[in-house]
Parts: C-alpha cells; structure tokens; sequence
C-alpha cells in the first residue's frame, strides 16, 4: 500500500526540479529536456490520481490524458527542436540569452 | 516489499533528473533523462497502468528521445560545446532560480504534508481492478473521441510546423555571426 501523498511528493519535486532547470539553464536544448520533466511530474499525478479513484470500477481517465499528454509533448519536442535547428544555423549557439533582437 | 520498490524507484527519478538538469555534457544529460523515463515507466507499472508504462517506454524512452539524439549528434562539437555550456551554466549563477524553486518547494510540501487535508493521510490502493487496453480503447472511442480528433489536429499542425521551420531555415542565408562565447 503506497500512500497518495507519496506519489504526490514524488511529483511536485519533479516540477521542482523541471522549473530550476527552465529558470536556471541557457541552452535551449537543455530547457527542452526540463519541460520533458515537468510533463512526466504531470503524468505521474495523473495516473495516480486515476489509481487512487478506481477502486469500486476501474478508471482509464487517468491513461487517456497520459495519451494526450504524450501526444502534447510529441509536438512540442518536434517544433520545439525545429526550432533549436534553426536558432543554430542563424546564430552558431544555443544560448537564449542571445535572442533579444528583434531583428532578421 | 512495493514500498520499497517505489522508494527506489523515486529515488532514482529524483537523483537522475537533478544529474539531468546539472549536467553539462548533453550526451550525459539525455542518459540519465532515459534513465528517468524508465523509471517513471516503473511507477506506472506499480500504479497498474501497464498501458501507460509501455507508451513511455517506446514513445518517451524510444521516440523522443531518438529526436533529441539526433539534434544533439548535428549540433554537438565536443569540446567547444562543453566549454560553451560551462560558460553557459554555472552553480553560482543560478542561485536565484535555486532559491525561487526552495520556496516552490517548501510551499508545495508544507500544503502536502502540515495543512490539515483527509488526502494526505488515505492510502492508495494497490489491489484496485486492473485497466485492460480494450477499456482505454472503448473509452477513447466512445465518449473521448473529440480528444482523439484534437490530438490528430495537434500532430498534423506539429508536422507542418516542423517541415515549414526547417524549410525556412534552410532557404535563409546563412548569417554566420561572430561566436565569441
């Protein structure tokens, strides 16, 4: 028996790891990887909330938005390293810190 | 005994995504994030989504991850990149969004575990009825079928993003600024 605050622990120090490594880092490929891991943090308290609400008949909710989720983080990681590609051909680098012009 | 599997496996998860998020070599920080996923796959499987823990393992741990290593393997020049990241990312710099994500923290903790709530005392059960896929695939196409319209709609604007960014980019001249890092 595990308890839900355990589970809902776990989560929240992910997003807390994921939200340091958006605020703290300045590589763009690096703020990607944390977004993965914030969406994993939300992906675990989904699927736990889903457990913990399936004891009289079971509950796929949980799974189903563990599916979109997946399929959110699919897009965002395709454009998002689209993206990462082209800042490199433009610039050289990755540091985001660089994008402040709002020129061509 | 799956107490103790998923204090493990917790703790793997954290330790490897704090080694993710500190590292300064890409090729280590997209290791230890696939070793993150499996392990998250992990809790799925003791949770008793096995559904779910298979869709992270191929998708997340396999697809995603494919991608990133691909851009890393184009862009990744060794030694100047590293050089680079450590002028990029450095402990001391970073002590504002440190103690930022401190007070998250604790303030997410102290609503977890010291606020009176009856959530935090229940216990999850494990011996819940297991979801079968043909239960996810019913649902997914009975009363969530907008959601599956959505997430094609998502995955199509996604692709023509990607192909017009690219595209783009590539028929750009190319502007080789000066690099001094």
């Amino acid at each position: 028996m595990i308890p839900i605050s355990w589970i809902l622990f776990l989560s929240l120090s992910l997003f807390s790891i994921g939200i340091f490594g958006v605020l703290a880092r300045r590589n763009l490929l690096f703020i990607l990887i944390s977004l993965e891991l914030m969406l994993n943090a939300v992906v675990i308290l989904f699927i736990a909330g889903s457990r913990y609400h399936s004891v009289p008949v079971a509950n796929s909710d949980g799974q189903i938005m563990y599916l979109l989720v997946l399929t959110l983080a699919a897009s965002e990681i395709a454009v998002g390293l689209s993206l990462v590609i082209h800042m490199y051909r433009q610039h050289h680098h990755l540091d985001i810190d660089k994008l402040n012009k709002l020129r061509d | 005994m799956l107490e103790t599997i998923f204090i493990i496996t917790a703790a793997i998860i954290l330790i490897c995504a704090l080694l993710t998020i500190t590292a300064h070599n890409v090729v280590h920080a997209l290791l230890y994030l696939v070793v993150t996923m499996l392990a998250v796959s992990l809790i799925f499987f003791i949770l008793g989504s096995s559904f779910a823990a298979a869709l992270q393992i191929i998708v997340y741990a396999g697809a995603i991850m494919v991608l990133f290593i691909f851009v890393t393997m184009m862009l990744h020049q060794g030694e100047k990149s590293l050089a680079q990241e450590r002028h990029l990312f450095h402990f001391s710099t970073s002590i504002t969004a440190f103690v930022l994500c401190s007070i998250l923290f604790c303030e997410l903790t102290f609503i977890l575990f010291l606020a009176p709530s009856e959530t935090s005392n229940t216990i999850l059960i494990a011996q819940a009825p297991a979801i079968t896929v043909k239960q996810i695939g019913q649902q997914l196409y009975g009363p969530y079928s907008l959601l599956v319209v959505i997430s094609a709609l998502m995955l199509l604007s996604a692709l023509i993003t990607a192909i017009h960014i690219s595209k783009s980019a590539a028929s750009a001249q190319i502007k080789p600024e000066d690099t001094n890092l």
